[in-house]
């Protein structure tokens, strides 16, 4: 308990990676904690990364660690600017609405 | 030792009570501020892990950027969101059973592999003195990963071309400066001499 060791960080990831997973299925309506929650299961993953690269002494699990951050952040800003489209167009962020924007 | 296990209990604590907090909280203003916390202590725990250049980055992008954004975007919208919370109760049992076999099929995962014997722990970790983290990141990422390194620059410059080309509208009722337009004008298509009667005026056609 005392020794913080790999296994720790694994499990925290873990919980989170979890937490998020929920997250999806209980906010079916809520399309921005929805991705709220996509972002959590990333962060997880960052967490997941950075706890191998410190523990093998391998800088290439941060550098990756980047990427992930730059994928989230595109993916955040494309997320939430078809969410404000279809604001305007149907007046809702209703999740079950969202299937009217096939073709 | 006792220390450094403290302050990754209480930092891994303060995660996932605000990670519950953020997926359950019920005004969505609240669970941005909560997905804030979320990434500060993240990103806290990083800097204890040693990785100080990624603590930052990930202030930076997450806190600064992405939660601003979804701060934004939560405010702008007129939603009601207590009727989009209608039904969170109906999925819970369901959702619960899912995550609780995810966290055990983690669980089970992370308990029974067998670490390789260099696996080190954390407070026997030893950060080169002589290179920075932030250095020893430049240093692969400029060389090794340059490739990987600009295309995610490129896939930034989507995101955001992207996110411009969605949100952007074009007003029919505002006038614009049309340049070409402006300049193609010839003169016998914008001024005329008329001949103008005394005491009669004239009648433009406009």
């Amino acid at each position: 308990m005392i020794d913080i060791s790999l296994g720790h960080y694994l499990f925290l990831a873990a919980v989170i990676f979890t937490i998020g997973v929920i997250g999806i299925f209980l906010n079916r309506k809520n399309l921005i904690v929805l991705l709220m929650s996509v972002e959590l299961i990333l962060i997880s993953a960052n967490i997941n990364l950075v706890a191998f690269s410190v523990y093998l002494q391998d800088i290439t699990g941060q550098v990756f660690t980047m990427f992930v951050l730059t994928v989230a952040a595109g993916e955040a800003a494309i997320g939430l600017a078809i969410l404000v489209v279809f604001f305007r167009n149907k007046g809702s962020i209703h999740v079950e609405d969202i299937n009217t924007l096939k073709g | 030792m006792l220390a450094h296990a403290l302050v990754f209990y209480f930092f891994s604590f303060v995660t996932v009570a605000s990670s519950l907090a953020v997926i359950s909280a019920r005004n969505t203003v609240h669970a941005v501020f909560f997905l804030i916390l979320d990434f500060v202590s993240i990103s806290c725990l990083f800097i204890m892990m040693g990785a100080e250049y990624l603590g930052m980055l990930t202030l930076i992008v997450y806190v600064g950027a992405v939660a601003v954004l979804f701060l934004f975007v939560v405010m702008m919208l007129n939603v009601n969101f207590k009727e989009l919370r209608a039904g969170f109760l109906s999925y819970l049992p369901f959702g619960s059973l899912i995550g609780i076999v995810l966290l055990i099929e983690i669980c089970l995962m992370v308990t029974t592999w067998k670490y390789k014997d260099s696996f080190i722990k954390t407070s026997e970790i030893k950060i080169n003195s002589n290179l920075s983290n932030t250095e020893a990141i430049g240093n692969v990422l400029y060389t090794d990963y340059l490739h990987y390194f600009q295309i995610s620059g490129l896939i930034l410059l989507v995101a955001m071309i992207g996110a411009i080309l969605l949100t952007f509208r074009r007003k029919d009722n505002l006038k614009r400066q049309d340049i070409t337009k402006q300049i193609s004008r010839e003169r016998n298509e914008s001024v005329s001499l008329e001949d103008v009667e005394s005491f009669k005026g004239i009648k433009l056609n406009d």
